[in-house]
Formats: C-alpha cells, structure tokens, sequence
C-alpha cells in the first residue's frame, strides 16, 4: 500500500519540478514549486520524520514560497511571460542534463547500498533537540550556534541590502 | 524506512529531481526562476541526506540535522538573493542576467 503512495508522490514532485522550470509564466511557476516541495515534505511524512516534514512545510510552503510571491509581485508584471530560451539551448542544456542524469544514475545502480531492516520507530523531537545541543560526542551545539548567527547576520543584511540608500 | 520501496527508487528520484532543477538553472534567464531552480537542487540533496540515513544507519539522526541545517542555509540565501534581486531592480529596471553586467553603479 505504501509503494503506491511513493509513487503518486514521486509522480507529483517530478511533474510539479517539470512545470515549474519550463512555464512561461512566472507566478504559475512559483506555485508549481510550492507543490513540489509539498510532495517533498509527504516523503518525509512518509519516513517516519515528521518533524522534518513539518519543518519543511514550515519554512519552504509557509516561509520561501511567500517570499518568492512578493518578489515577482515586486518586479514583474501580474501576467508577466518569461523570455523563451532559444530552442538551441534547450536542446543543448537538455541534453546536458540528461547525461549527466544518466551517469549519476550508473553510479548509485551500481553501487551497493548497505540497507539495514529495522522495526518502524518513529523520531523523537525530543532526541533531535537533545542531539542538537549536545556536547559530547556527535553533538552538534557549534554547528546550531553558527547557525544561528548566520541567520541574524543574513536577517540585517537583507533588512540593509533591500533598503537601498536613502533618497534625502 | 517505506514499505516495499528499496533505496535505489527514492535515490532514482532524488537524482531526477537534481537535474530538473540543473536544467533550471541552465535555461532560465530570469534571477528569480534561477533561484527556484537552486531550491530544487537544495531538495534533492536534503532528501539524499534523510534517505541514506533512514535506510543504512536507522538508530543515528546525523541526516537529519544536516538536513536541518541545509534548510536553514536555503532559507538565509533565498531571503538575502531576493534582497539583492529587488534592489537590481531598482538600478535596473529588469532581473534577467543579461542585463546585469557590472558588480555596482
């Protein structure tokens, strides 16, 4: 039951990623990320790593996808068209793409990965956070902290940067 | 772990996923449907993270701060990128990359 709604997820996030990088216009485009990136989040439901699912919903559908919509509501047109790519290029950066999907895939198809069978154990948040900011070994306290000074550093940047200067 | 999906199904749509998002990047000209194209990269490789540690180390949660932290990193360059995206529009009247030729005035 499952593997099936694997692949209607699977189904989503690839169609969703499809639309959003080939439509013309730009806020279709932004919304078809949303729902890619929802399907992503469904994924990590489906892994049993719901806080990482929510956290996903959190800042992609509620934080990035909203950003991106002022954004293009800022410098384009509500109906606005994107230039179409010369067909040339298409076809050239397709193709691109295309081998280097195809030499990745060799790579992990070919590779045998140790998968280990466990009992279904949903994650804690308790032990996320506890891993988070723990100093023993494998914990991960220096890594939050810079973290969370470089999201204050990118917060007042961004405040300066989009202010522009001041026009007397 | 997914019932009766092996890891190879999910890295096949990881990897898919990554080069939609390279082929994005590639052909778009406009800066914000750039930057769209990176989060898809960015995904890709957050679920890399959570599937490897789900499948092949089940008791550890390493994956899954990393993948915290990348969210974190993606969340911090789109908001910092659209900041410069708005004031580039407001010395150039236009995102697209052809017109931004020099770094300032």
């Amino acid at each position: 039951m499952e593997h099936i709604f694997f692949y209607i997820f699977a189904l989503i996030i690839i169609v969703f990623a499809l639309a959003s990088v080939m439509s013309h216009k730009i806020l279709r485009a932004v919304v078809y990320l949303l729902f890619s990136l929802l399907g992503v989040a469904a994924l990590y439901f489906m892994m049993e790593y719901n806080f990482l699912g929510a956290v996903q919903m959190a800042v992609y559908a509620g934080g990035i996808i909203i950003l991106f919509i002022f954004s293009v509501l800022l410098v384009h047109h509500i109906e606005g068209e994107l230039e179409e790519p010369r067909f040339s290029r298409k076809v050239m950066m397709g193709l691109a793409s295309l081998v280097g999907f195809g030499g990745v895939l060799y790579v992990i198809l070919t590779h045998n990965f140790v998968t280990v069978e466990v009992p279904r154990t949903s994650t804690e948040v308790s032990d996320i956070g506890k891993g988070l900011l723990s100093y023993g070994d494998g914990g991960f306290i220096l890594p939050f902290e810079v973290i969370s000074i470089l999201l204050l550093a990118a917060m007042i940047g961004a405040i300066i940067i989009s202010k522009g200067k001041k026009n007397v | 772990m997914i019932a009766n999906v092996s890891i190879y199904e999910i890295l096949t749509l990881t990897t898919l996923l990554f080069f939609i998002g390279l082929y994005g990047f590639l052909t778009r000209k406009n800066l914000i449907t750039m930057l769209m194209s990176i989060e898809l990269l960015l995904n890709a490789s957050v679920i890399n993270f959570v599937v490897i540690n789900k499948y092949m180390f089940p008791e550890m949660l390493q994956g899954v701060y990393f993948s915290i932290f990348i969210i974190a990193v993606a969340a911090a360059e789109t908001a910092l990128a659209i900041s410069i995206i708005i004031n580039l529009y407001r010395l150039k009247v236009s995102v697209d990359v052809n017109e931004t030729e020099t770094m300032k005035y």
